[in-house]
């Protein structure tokens, strides 16, 4: 038994708009000490899937189940779903200046939680609180355990934030974007603290980014979210070099590589993401896949083993067979390419006609 | 911090300044008959100069304003025309009871409004909250004479006829003389303006609470495992009310400066029955009086508020 088990989830919230299906039927799961990214653009349900299971998100209609040590984190009452709560599943959100309280002190705020879960005297979580703020590298601690947030920095508030979410040693960490509102600099530096404590403490992280870099950083296997769903689910190593599903390729394409030839653009996926509300019918990336045919249209493919491996599903029409799934590639490039070039020359015309 | 107060009281004095010489310049340009009421019907044209030149109102507009001035600064806000009684002895009889009354009914309608509103934007659109709205806009488009007579009728006529004699019709007792009689006499005003203002604080606090809940803080909050009511008064509540003490401090500086309507329909002679007596007297030097205590009240509650600012805002402090 994994930690923690999602299974067919699906929220969905009523807006005057129509309904909003945010997630639909998503299913990952996380052993202890490992780390688990979830990755997608903004509105793929990646962070609504997260707060709902810790119950976060109010007026939303949730189905399916989130085991977290075999009971079902859905049905808890709140009582059971506060216990668990920051003592045993801790979380950091995106951006830590608006995520700490900005009338109280950072040192109060992580005493708060470590006294809303044991029976500590307020010194005595005072303590914890420094020893905390030193663990996660913030110089003098003992004298910025009584700052206020605005007196930190980004990246300091963001490791106050985990400083926080690590206080009563949870063992799973949901980390919601934590290094999207920061600097690439500080961003290295949180990632870091985040592994230190992983190893230090054994807990198992569920990381939601938008970043591949953050993905290939720190993620042992990754969930590709698209619509609110599950496109591709693999380790990481197999994500980045063996991947299956055209969305995970074309995310992987938009990413700049050092080294790479400045000459060459970066490929970005074009279209927008589908409203939540209307669907496209089958494949909801059909609409921008450049392989899509006839049958990404008419049926929604589930998710299938792929590339002959029981850890790497791909929901795709296409080949599953690994070499078949390239030559298609090549095949499809070829023709991308064919048509850049044409549409390059027909540009060129036109520029002379009008010229 | 002490920069800012300093530099928010002298603020406060020059406006101070303003509204003094704005009013004196109001009652002094307008042409005022009070020698001549004074004086009665049969008075002589030697009788009414005199009596103008024993009020100092013979003298040019700027000796009178800075004979006024100079009084000021000692404390002496000039005598009534009509009964030679000094100004400061008649705010002194009549402030204590705008303040009893402007007093208490802020502390009801704060914790009333307060509360409802928090109970409004805990559930928003649930039967509390639709309810508690419709109360709100009930009493809150309700004159206050309106309310203080109901309740006059209700409270103080009908119970008296059936037998309880527990509200007095109106009128005022010292505290330190009566505090029990003190008290009765004075719920009746306090409900009718709190009744009315407290509708404006549901409404001002459920606004304020409900963007307060959907910060993101609130939710970093919850996934500590806070409970409800912590995360709705410690971390909600605490936020929310900074637009709640700014409105506060305006009303209550409103009210000291007289609760006209409210303490005519209880008869009460506060400083807002003071000031509407003198109005109709052409009673100079008392109206004047008035305006300044009106004006020092707001420009005093204004101050407090900008501390209050800082001490509910650690951002405020430190900036």
């Amino acid at each position: 038994m994994a930690l923690l088990e999602v299974e067919d989830l699906h929220v969905s919230f009523n807006t005057a708009d129509g309904v909003v299906k945010a997630v639909r039927g998503l299913t990952f799961s996380v052993d202890r000490g490992q780390t688990i990214g979830i990755v997608g653009e903004s509105g793929s349900g990646k962070s609504v899937s997260t707060q709902t299971i810790m119950g976060l998100t109010a007026g939303a209609r949730v189905s399916g189940e989130a085991r977290f040590e075999g009971q079902n984190l859905l049905t808890m009452s709140d009582k059971e779903l506060r216990s668990v709560r920051g003592a045993k599943v801790g979380m950091i959100f995106q951006d830590p200046l608006s995520s700490l309280h900005p009338y109280y002190k950072v040192g109060w705020q992580i005493v708060e939680m470590v006294r809303a879960h044991t029976n500590v005297s307020k010194a005595a979580a005072k303590n914890r609180a420094i020893d905390l703020l030193r663990l996660v590298g913030i110089p003098k601690p003992e004298a910025r355990v009584d700052e206020y947030p605005h007196q930190f920095s980004g990246g300091m508030r963001q490791r106050a934030m985990i400083a926080m979410a690590m206080a009563l040693n949870p063992i799973l960490l949901i980390a919601d974007e934590p290094t999207t509102a920061l600097d690439v600099t500080v961003q290295a530096q949180v990632l870091d603290v985040m592994e230190r404590l992983q190893q230090e403490f054994g807990t198992a992280i569920v990381m939601i980014t938008h970043d591949m870099g953050v993905i290939a950083d720190i993620a042992d296997d990754v969930v590709v979210m698209y619509a609110g769903t599950a496109m591709e689910k693999a380790e990481r190593r197999e994500l980045f070099y063996h991947n299956h599903h055209p969305y995970t390729e074309g995310l992987l394409a938009s990413i700049p590589q050092p080294g790479a030839d400045r000459t060459k653009r970066l490929l970005p996926i074009h279209g927008t993401p589908p409203s939540l509300i209307q669907l496209p019918t089958g494949c909801p990336f059909h609409p921008r896949c450049p392989y899509a045919f006839d049958k990404c249209v008419a049926e929604t493919p589930p998710l299938r083993s792929v590339h002959g491996r029981t850890d790497h599903e791909s929901a795709c029409w296409l080949p599953t067979d690994e070499s078949e799934r390239v030559a298609e590639r090549t095949r499809v490039q070829a023709v991308l390419a064919a048509q850049s070039e044409i549409d390059t020359e027909v540009a060129k015309d036109l520029t002379e006609v009008t010229a | 911090m002490l920069r800012f107060l300093v530099r928010r009281v002298l603020l406060g004095v020059l406006v101070l300044f303003l509204v003094v010489t704005l009013v004196f310049a109001l009652f002094y340009l307008y042409p005022s008959d009070v020698a001549r009421t004074l004086a009665g019907r049969q008075a002589t044209p030697e009788t009414i100069a005199l009596i103008q030149a024993r009020l100092g109102l013979d003298q040019p507009i700027y000796v009178q304003y800075g004979r006024f001035l100079w009084g000021l600064l000692h404390g002496n806000l000039g005598y009534d025309y009509y009964h030679q009684v000094p100004v400061t002895t008649i705010i002194a009889a009549a402030l204590p009871k705008t303040l009893s009354i402007a007093l208490g009914a802020s502390v009801i309608w704060l914790v009333l409004g307060v509360l409802n509103g928090v109970v409004s934007a805990v559930r928003p659109r649930s039967v509390a909250d639709r309810t508690l709205t419709v109360f709100s806009l009930f009493f809150y488009s309700l004159p206050t004479f309106v309310l203080g007579l109901t309740l006059l009728y209700f409270l103080y006529f009908k119970l008296t006829l059936a037998g309880v004699t527990f509200f007095p019709p109106g009128g005022y007792v010292n505290l330190a003389d009566d505090p029990g009689t003190w008290f009765r006499s004075l719920i009746l005003p306090w409900l009718t303006l709190a009744l009315v203002q407290a509708a404006l604080y549901t409404r001002l606090t459920r606004g304020s609470l409900i963007d307060v809940l959907g910060e993101d803080y609130i939710r970093t909050a919850r996934s500590k495992g806070l409970g409800e009511q912590r995360i709705t008064y410690r971390h909600g509540l605490r936020s929310a009310l900074t637009p709640i003490v700014t409105q506060f401090g305006i009303d209550l500086g409103v009210l000291v400066g007289g609760v006209v309507v409210t303490e005519s329909v209880f008869g009460i002679d506060g400083l807002g029955f003071e000031a509407v007596r003198a109005i109709n007297d052409q009673n100079s030097p008392v109206i004047i009086g008035v305006v300044i205590v009106a004006a020092a009240a707001v420009v005093v509650a204004n101050i407090v508020v900008d501390l209050l600012y800082a001490v509910l805002d650690p951002r405020v402090r430190l900036n």
